[in-house]
């Protein structure tokens, strides 16, 4: 649990930076003249008391026909999965593997079905789409074609969880200038640094690119409890154990009193 | 000029729109405020009415609704010390704790629930721990429930024939053990050792279920060291604070998994229920109760179990990030 708040404090220049070469490396250099200009409507997503899920808009403008292809990614975590057997009669886990870096949120939007788009090794180097994530498991542990059922199960649960959308949003493009989109964070979002990835199209290649970063944290009494509990966790438990003997201490007094 | 509307190929994700929402923070669970309110009620006022703690229902019930098994279990021992401070304060005034026998308890429970709260952690790195939430549970509520059935349907029986008187107390292998002590209020001498073990055993089912521990602890008292029924609910509810404050403690300090927002919602909603449930629960025949309560413990037992042995929709499943 520690680990994994260190990963959601820690500034997440490295790896965006990374993730930003690595986009103007995918994208042809001379597609830098062409124009591409996005945003969002917030670029923070507040997880307050009442959170039940909520939209981000993305628009923006294109210089020509083409396809917009936006990609959101939540932050990378490890994450485990875990299979089931049945022992005399009881389903336990009985196996279980650790994926690295996997997004803990992914959703794709775009203008038309992404195979019509581009071809597969085009969509696999820029990971547009669930089925073209990148999510290795070490080659030393499993064979390839367990690998692939492992694999599954991944994206499978986390499409149940609502974490990995299950079939892409449209992008709406207007006179071959204006586009927008709206990703849907289910409640259960995971918070940290987000990144999402605007690619326009043509003739199947990305000619421009631009990544725009979105933050999805707690905010508030959330939020304060949440670092409350996992920066100072004894003393959270203090707090946690005196405040329970206060209530009981409240509701014996309120009993007394009827 | 507004552009065409938004149409997504298909439905982008999962809405739940209902009243009123609220966040729990390290549950990381979006659930409504009345449905939790309306659990700690439920709780509160079949503990109220039955006489029992409820940890052992209210549990289950939160893995029902959602909530991570060993988040419940964590949470639940916060619940716990806020419902036994108000039971042991009656108790305590009457003069009904026997605060030596309590010591000594509670010197085998620190023991047993901080190695409880060690295997917990163990097993949840491990990916056990939902597992063997459930059996315990499952061992626990089948017992349980068999128990209380046969007791209340043997009193209904015996009510119409005439009750027999038993011993005080009967001597038995316990008796025989080193470390004599005298207990006054309870009017015992017998040996630490046995409510040493008591304690340790009651501590660690403490941490592993997230449950006091009454409904076993109470027994025991009575059956095993021979103490007057007077003095055991005190003394057991007072045993029970201090291991589940150091339940709670540890859960929060080792594994994070003690959701405050939780705990405080169910126990407003505890307090108002029992209110009510001690007022209908003095009006109904004890027997009847009996039988009710395990009636009810046998069926969340059997929904437990049931979801171990049905073929689960997937077999993978997510575990810890």
């Amino acid at each position: 649990m520690t680990s994994r708040l260190r990963r959601r404090l820690q500034t997440r220049w490295p790896t965006r930076l990374l993730l930003v070469l690595a986009v103007l490396v995918a994208v042809a250099p001379p597609a830098r003249s062409v124009g591409l200009v996005a945003d969002l409507s917030s670029y923070l997503v507040a997880i307050t008391t009442g959170f039940a899920g909520e939209d981000v808009l993305f628009f923006g403008a294109v210089d020509g026909p083409g396809d917009v292809v936006v990609v959101l990614r939540g932050p990378e975590v490890e994450q485990q999965v875990l299979r089931k057997s049945q022992v005399a009669g009881i389903w336990m886990n009985t196996a279980r593997m650790t994926f690295q870096q996997v997004p803990s949120f992914y959703a794709v939007a775009s203008t038309r079905p992404i195979e019509e788009i581009a071809e597969p090794p085009v969509l696999r180097s820029l990971e547009i789409g669930v089925e073209h994530l990148r999510l290795a498991l070490p080659t030393a542990l499993v064979s390839a074609n367990l690998a692939e059922e492992w694999r599954a199960a991944l994206i499978r649960n986390k499409q149940d969880q609502g974490l990995f959308a299950r079939e892409h949003t449209k992008v709406t493009l207007r006179d071959n200038t204006l586009f927008r989109t709206s990703f849907y964070l289910p409640p259960n979002v995971p918070v940290g640094y987000y990144q999402a990835q605007v690619y326009l199209f043509r003739d199947g290649q990305a000619v421009s690119a631009q990544t725009i970063p979105l933050s999805v944290s707690k905010v508030g009494l959330e939020a304060d409890v949440f670092l409350f509990a996992h920066q100072r966790p004894s003393l959270y438990g203090l707090v946690a154990v005196v405040i329970a003997l206060l209530a009981g201490w409240i509701a014996h007094a309120a009993f007394r009193r009827n | 000029m507004a552009g065409p509307p938004l149409e997504p190929f298909a439905g982008s994700g999962r809405r739940f729109e209902s009243g009123m929402q609220v966040y729990l923070p390290i549950a990381e669970l979006s659930v409504d405020v009345f449905l939790l309110l309306g659990l700690g009620g439920l709780i509160g006022f079949l503990s109220g009415l039955f006489g029992v703690g409820g940890g052992f229902l209210m549990t289950p019930l939160l893995i029902f609704i959602g909530v991570p098994p060993a988040i419940a279990v964590a949470t639940q021992s916060t619940h716990v010390v806020a419902s036994s401070v108000s039971g042991v304060l009656a108790h305590w005034k009457r003069g009904n704790v026997d605060v030596k026998m309590g010591a000594i308890l509670l010197g085998g429970g620190f023991v047993g629930s901080t190695l409880g709260v060690g295997l917990f952690t163990l097993l949840r790195s491990i990916g056990q721990i939902d597992l063997v939430i459930s059996l315990s549970y499952v061992v626990l509520l089948g017992t349980l429930g068999v128990m209380l059935m046969l007791e209340g349907a043997r009193a209904m029986l015996r009510s119409r024939s005439k009750a027999k008187a038993g011993k005080l107390h009967s001597h038995h292998w316990a008796h025989g053990l080193p470390l004599k002590t005298r207990f006054r209020k309870s009017r015992l001498y017998i040996s630490a050792l046995v409510p040493l073990a008591i304690g340790f055993m009651v501590g660690l089912i403490s941490a592993i279920m997230g449950v006091g521990g009454g409904f076993i602890l109470v027994p025991l008292m009575i059956y095993v060291l021979g103490m007057p029924t007077t003095v055991v609910i005190g003394t057991s509810l007072f045993q029970i604070i201090f291991v589940s404050a150091n339940v709670s403690f540890l859960q929060a300090s080792q594994n994070q998994a003690v959701d405050l927002v939780l705990a405080l919602l169910l126990i407003v909603g505890g307090v108002i229920g029992a209110q009510f449930g001690g007022r209908l629960g003095a009006r109904l025949p004890g027997e009847m109760l009996r039988l009710l309560l395990g009636l009810l413990i046998l069926s969340v037992g059997a929904k437990l179990l049931i979801d171990l042995l049905v073929t689960p929709d997937d077999i993978y499943s997510l575990g810890l990030t």
